[in-house]
């Protein structure tokens, strides 16, 4: 206690030195049970800067982040805003401080229009649309959005609703904003729009802390990086005094290197063939559009899009779970539209689909590796009853082989951090040895050791000979891994491009609709 | 700022880490406890000695063969449909329609008891027992098809079902089926000795056929591939439809067995204890069978030992009523009291309570 208060003192004669931080936090400590979360963290944000928060999946950056913005309580250490010590009960309380969080998914009111999201939750007396409107287009112009105030959501695209987002944190005063990753849904273009509208924020004196793992982002929007390993703050740095191999070696704790293999592809040949492939959603409108590409045998077939570009509607045409409108699927010149899901598995069609929470549907989250791994073999023993010997053997290795860290193969898969869920994913599909494997959001959410172990696998496949197509979010990643990359905007192909000689740029703009005529890339 | 806001809250509640099972259990096991001792502290109010109570309680349902036969047979019929009920619950499908399924059961076993009581007792009673069987599977096919073809929402469904059984016994007995030996008075016929079910140890053989269906559903859900299939389609739909499962067909067949086992109940229900068909004769069991199940955590053994316990309860509360005056409602708050514990205790698996001082090191 004596410490403490001391600690206080030291705090309040810093907070006298410096009153240009917005934010510090002293000694911050969060435990969840026996996870230490966050161990001690101090942090600094001052005025007109753009802080960095970088740190590997499952370092801490997001609970830290919810200590200041009033979701989780600090179990010690002291958070000051503008100096003064406070204490955030409540995302209320850290409204009325000025604190704005922009979520990675966004809370906003489908049916609302973008002025009505801004002023709900809001203080202050109700104010006449038209001068809300008058005060919404003011706040648009001083900080460069680009909004329409009286559009409603749900024809809003992903970038628009995170200007809304942005809109309504500035609405409410807030001088310290905190954004949880978000380019994560961006195309380079809208990053980069983002970007200019968080450096003229910094230009009007506000703070900004933004979560991200994407390296070059950091190099490029940041003044100072605070870097989290395991749950404590390893060091920070100036941006202009460091590089993204340092930034690296700090987040991760050792040397690593950054590139990522591409083996010549070797044999190929076409293996599946997708002729004029039209689905719809079930809302009616049309989810792909007179699709036609092909994946071949030895090659790794990215697929670029924005979220929502019709990734998960490919997926399930293939893998039999949706109807199909009009066109044919060939693997190996048979046509597969028509047949069931569990036909379609058995010509060795392997769907490793990972939707956002990783287990909505490739893995059930209350049962063990073993009861996993039955998922789509456990119908081929005979008889009325599972036999659950060969599975355990097979979790077994797949545990030895892949380093899946599991407490014992019997333990409920969702106990399992992302990683280890995501290699028991892969693992199983790749264990029926598929003739094609599509894998969508592979290394979503996943920390850089466990994304190059996953990278070496689905390599390993493609060596093996089996047409593998690799749905991804990030760019970089695309461009390094894949053969060739196909890219979707609106259930559309606008762009088959060999990756060798493709820019982030390009693919960006293909992204957005438009179409690269004549370009066709052979592997 | 003002200064309120200076202060954390005294208590606040947290998510916690996912307890391990062993914890778990013996958590379950703490509010079991506590729920007793809050009882006897209700007893004690209402001023009675809470140990001489439960004594009693104890005793009554135990004391002799006669009230231990008593006993058992309060407690096939909350056995048998929370078995059916498992089924369906692993499936995450709300069958809130025991009630109905039981009725159904016994309505269609009925008919075999009243227009062909001349067979041969042996044919006679598998008759009943598969008519049994088809009634309840038809009431869980019912809002099975509903569900798996146009999504509606299954709880409402089996809920209104149990009505429609509920008043189609009513009209039979005021009808086609009424007594003709019974001048006006609407009821139906007492079975005749044929269609009775026969006793085994003074009870009659519901006991058993709960027992064996105790050991069918526990392998039928631990080690079969439709068991399996269960457990999938029970998690999500989707994974199910992704692992080539054929979600319609697992959905209709689970409520079959559902409704099946449950229907066994109207049967056993009818033949065994009550000799007729009234409409009492699901008596609202098919609604405490629910809570059983999920006491028991969906684990058959355990329902097993659930059941046990609310019969006991149940026995136990008339002896109480009858050597202390004490109404048997008052069972009903004990009761009450024990549910309120243990489903609280699911908070506590769940969350914890961090409070200012201690600051939550846990």
């Amino acid at each position: 206690m004596r410490y403490q208060n001391r600690k206080k003192r030291e705090v309040t004669q810093l907070a006298l030195d410096k009153v240009e931080n917005a934010i510090e936090l002293r000694g911050i400590t969060k435990t969840f049970g026996s996870v230490v979360a966050n161990d001690h963290i101090d942090l600094d944000v001052r005025r007109g800067e753009i802080l960095a928060l970088l740190g590997e999946n499952g370092s801490g950056k997001t609970t830290l982040m919810n200590m200041i913005s009033g979701i989780y309580h600090p179990d010690e250490g002291s958070i000051h805003v503008n100096g003064r010590e406070v204490v955030i009960n409540s995302p209320m309380d850290a409204k009325k401080l000025g604190i704005g969080m922009i979520h990675q998914h966004f809370k906003l009111v489908d049916v609302f229009s973008a002025m009505d999201n801004v002023v709900i939750g809001a203080e202050g007396k109700r104010i006449k649309p038209r001068e809300l409107k008058e005060k919404i287009l003011e706040l648009t112009k001083k900080f460069g959005l680009e909004v329409d105030p009286e559009k409603k959501i749900y024809n809003m695209s992903v970038s628009e609703k995170q200007t809304v987002e942005i809109l309504k944190v500035l609405y409410r005063n807030a001088d310290i904003l905190i954004l949880d990753e978000p380019t994560a849904v961006l195309t380079p273009q809208e990053t980069q729009k983002l970007f200019a509208i968080l450096r003229r924020m910094k230009e009007q004196g506000s703070a900004i802390i933004i979560i991200t793992h994407k390296l070059n982002e950091v190099m490029e929007i940041s003044d100072r990086v605070t870097i989290l390993r395991k749950g404590k703050s390893i060091d920070t740095v100036n941006t202009a005094e460091t590089n993204e191999k340092q930034l690296t070696e700090l987040m991760v704790g050792r040397p690593v290197t950054l590139e990522i293999d591409r083996p010549k592809c070797e044999n190929v040949h076409t293996r599946l063939k997708v002729v004029d492939l039209s689905v719809k959603k079930a809302d009616g409108t049309m989810a792909l559009k007179d699709l036609s590409f092909e994946i071949k045998a030895g090659e790794i077939l990215g697929v670029a899009g924005i979220a929502g570009s019709g990734q998960k509607e490919l997926c399930e045409a293939i893998a039999g779970l949706v109807p199909v409108e009009t066109g044919a699927v060939l693997h190996n010149k048979e046509n597969i539209i028509g047949k069931t899901p569990k036909q379609i598995n058995n010509l060795g069609i392997s769907l490793g689909f990972v939707p956002e929470d990783r287990l909505g549907m490739g893995l059930v989250a209350s049962m063990g590796m073993v009861d996993n791994m039955l998922l789509k073999s456990y119908d081929k023993a005979k008889g009325i009853f599972v036999d659950r010997k060969p599975a355990k053997k097979l979790a077994e290795e797949l545990v030895e082989r892949l380093e899946i860290m599991t407490p014992n193969v019997e333990t409920p898969v969702r106990l399992l951090s992302g990683g280890n869920v995501q290699k028991v994913l892969l693992g199983r599909e790749i264990e029926s040895e598929p003739s094609v494997l599509i894998t969508a959001y592979p290394v979503r959410g996943l920390d850089i050791n466990s994304s190059y172990t996953i990278y070496d696998l689905l390599n390993e496949q493609k060596k093996k000979g089996v047409a593998v197509m690799f749905i991804g979010e990030d760019l970089d990643v695309l461009l390094e891994i894949s053969d060739r990359i196909m890219v979707l905007c609106h259930g559309e192909v606008t762009g088959i491009v060999d990756a060798a000689v493709t820019t982030k740029e390009e693919l960006g703009l293909m992204m957005t609709g438009s179409k690269r005529e004549g370009v066709k890339a052979d592997g | 700022m003002d200064e309120t806001r200076k202060k954390e809250p005294l208590i606040r509640v947290e998510k916690r880490k996912e307890r391990p099972a062993k914890q778990v259990r013996l958590l379950r096991l703490a509010s079991v406890l506590l729920a007793i001792v809050a009882g006897g502290l209700f007893i004690l109010c209402i001023g009675y000695n809470p140990f001489s109570v439960y004594a009693t309680i104890v005793s009554g349902a135990f004391r002799s063969s006669m009230a231990f036969q008593a006993t058992i047979k309060l407690m096939v019929p909350l056995l048998i449909p929370a078995l059916g009920l498992t089924l369906a619950f692993k499936m995450r499908f709300w069958n809130i329609g025991a009630e109905g399924q039981i009725i159904m059961g016994a309505v269609f076993a009925t008919f075999f008891a009243l227009f062909c009581w001349d067979f041969p007792h042996w044919l006679l009673m598998i008759c009943m027992f598969l008519a049994g069987m088809l009634g309840g599977a038809l009431w869980g096919i019912i809002p099975a098809f509903f569900k798996a073809k146009f999504g509606t929402n299954e709880t409402l469904f089996t809920l209104m079902l149990n009505y429609i059984a509920l008043y189609l016994i009513s009209f039979l007995r005021d009808g086609p089926w009424q007594d003709p030996n019974s001048s006006g008075f609407p009821k139906i016929a007492r079975f005749g000795e044929n269609a009775q079910l026969d006793k085994l140890f003074g009870v009659h053989v519901g006991w058993l056929i709960g027992l064996v269906l105790v050991v069918i559903v526990y392998i039928y859900l631990k080690y079969t591939k439709q068991g399996y299939e269960i457990s999938v389609v029970g998690e999500s739909r989707a994974t199910a439809q992704y692992a080539g499962m054929n979600y319609k067909k697992i959905v209709l067949r689970t409520m079959a067995f559902s409704g099946a086992i449950c229907g066994i109940a109207g049967m056993v229900q009818a033949s065994g204890s009550d000799l007729t068909l009234t409409t009492s004769v699901a008596g609202g069991v098919g609604f405490t069978a629910i809570i059983v199940a999920w006491l028991a955590q969906l684990n058959p053994v355990g329902i097993l030992v659930v059941s046990l316990l609310f019969s006991v309860l149940e026995k136990g509360s008339t002896v109480m009523q009858s050597s202390y005056g004490l109404s048997a409602y008052s069972a009903d708050v004990l009761q009450g009291i024990i549910l309120f514990f243990v489903l609280g205790c699911e908070f506590f698996v769940r969350y914890r309570f961090v409070t200012r001082k201690k600051g939550g090191k846990a």
